[in-house]
């Protein structure tokens, strides 16, 4: 077939094609991977027994914005890097700042602790658990999210797995946050950052193989 | 923005609205430059030109939904050409054929090609493999211009299977190029 034979192809009857796509296809995979992962939580592990005492603690809502913010802001960079050429710009950012922030908290928290409760702040009652439970609980967006990329065009597909494990560890760390009862800075700095990370790196390690188009 | 990337970028988006002939005039536009860009960085591959150039077209058709239109239109053509072309020469492993920088997305427009030489690999023999509900919907509406409606009637499918069915049989087009999944 020669090149303006294909060309005369491609165009014949083509069909209006909507916008937005990556836009569309992100936030379907949001909606269904976060309610199966939540619904996982209720169901294998529950809400913690002392959730009508915390949600009137500012820490617990902490934990919350926490993977919140992230999550947020690694879907409009899981949206930009589905796109060919797409590059993370400002989402950067977006993504570094919850960080820096709890890794702030922590260390104030930490620096005016008395060192006999380091070893409490920092690893709590579940530190053993939490990030191989954040890590599990992220496995229902990864896989909706990787759909939704699938259908689109990463051109960097270790940096878009990366931020679709990134976005799916979030998710998994904001249903994990109502069943964990820990509530130190230190904590989250640590141990919700490795069970996000974890996702992350397996996003990175799989997208080359999962993500070509 | 230059001339040609407005002109192009006008036709993309009528295409994208569903004019075919604004559409066509994209791609044939488009393949010029394509020739041009690819040739200058497959100087040692100069076979492998055609057929890239085919596959990247096919790649910016089956991606047009990709395309954020708040973006330059150059820049998204470049980075589907040039994951086309890194593709490739893994595939080959002769990075030896680089001679030149990927990452000036500025000269995609700046050269024309019009010299189409024969591709090596035959599209129509890849299409005649495709199973029946991606082949015939293409056939009939991408190769003999019938309608969705048209297309349904004739092959007995409906609507939006041909729709799906030209769809999916173009993107199974491109995984087959590329060698499989």
């Amino acid at each position: 077939m020669k090149t303006d034979e294909l060309v005369a192809m491609l165009a014949s009857s083509v069909e209006a094609v909507p916008l937005h796509s990556s836009e569309r296809r992100h936030a379907i995979a949001l909606a269904c991977g976060l309610p199966v992962a939540l619904a996982l939580m209720v169901v294998f592990i529950g809400v913690r027994p002392d959730i009508t005492e915390a949600v009137a603690l500012p820490m617990f809502w902490m934990k919350l914005a926490f993977p919140a913010v992230l999550l947020a802001g690694g879907a409009f960079a899981a949206i930009r890097l589905s796109r060919p050429g797409g590059r993370m710009g400002v989402t950067a950012v977006a993504l570094a700042a919850p960080v820096l922030a709890i890794w702030l908290l922590a260390a104030v928290t930490l620096a005016g602790a008395a060192p006999a409760e380091y070893g409490l702040l920092i690893f709590g009652q579940t530190w053993a658990a939490c990030p191989f439970m954040i890590a599990l609980l992220a496995v229902p967006l990864f896989v909706a999210l990787i759909w939704a990329m699938q259908g689109l065009a990463p051109t960097r597909p270790a940096l878009a797995g990366a931020v679709a494990g990134l976005v799916a560890g979030a998710g998994g760390a904001l249903v994990y946050a109502p069943h964990c009862p820990e509530m130190a800075a230190p904590f989250l700095g640590a141990w919700y950052v490795l069970g996000m990370a974890i996702p992350a790196i397996a996003g990175a390690l799989l997208g080359p193989r999962l993500l070509r188009w | 923005m230059s001339v040609t990337e407005a002109r192009l970028r006008d036709c993309f988006l009528r295409g994208l609205a569903g004019e075919s002939t604004a559409y066509h005039a994209f791609l044939q536009e488009l393949s010029v430059h394509l020739r041009a860009f690819l040739r200058r960085r497959l100087s040692r591959l100069p076979d492998e030109v055609e057929d890239l150039v085919q596959e990247t077209l096919l790649a910016v058709h089956n991606q047009r939904h990709t395309y954020d239109a708040g973006q330059p239109l150059t820049a998204w053509v470049h980075a589907i050409a040039r994951y086309k072309l890194v593709d490739l020469l893994r595939r080959r492993a002769g990075r030896d054929a680089l001679n030149d920088p990927l990452d000036d997305d500025i000269d995609l427009l700046a050269g024309s090609d019009t010299e189409a030489a024969d591709a090596r690999r035959d599209l129509a023999k890849l299409l005649a493999r495709l199973p029946d509900k991606q082949r015939l919907p293409i056939m009939h509406m991408k190769l003999q211009g019938l309608s969705v409606a048209e297309t349904a009637r004739a092959t007995g499918l409906s609507e939006s299977a041909v729709k799906v069915g030209v769809h999916r049989g173009l993107k199974a087009l491109a995984i087959m190029i590329r060698g499989g999944p």
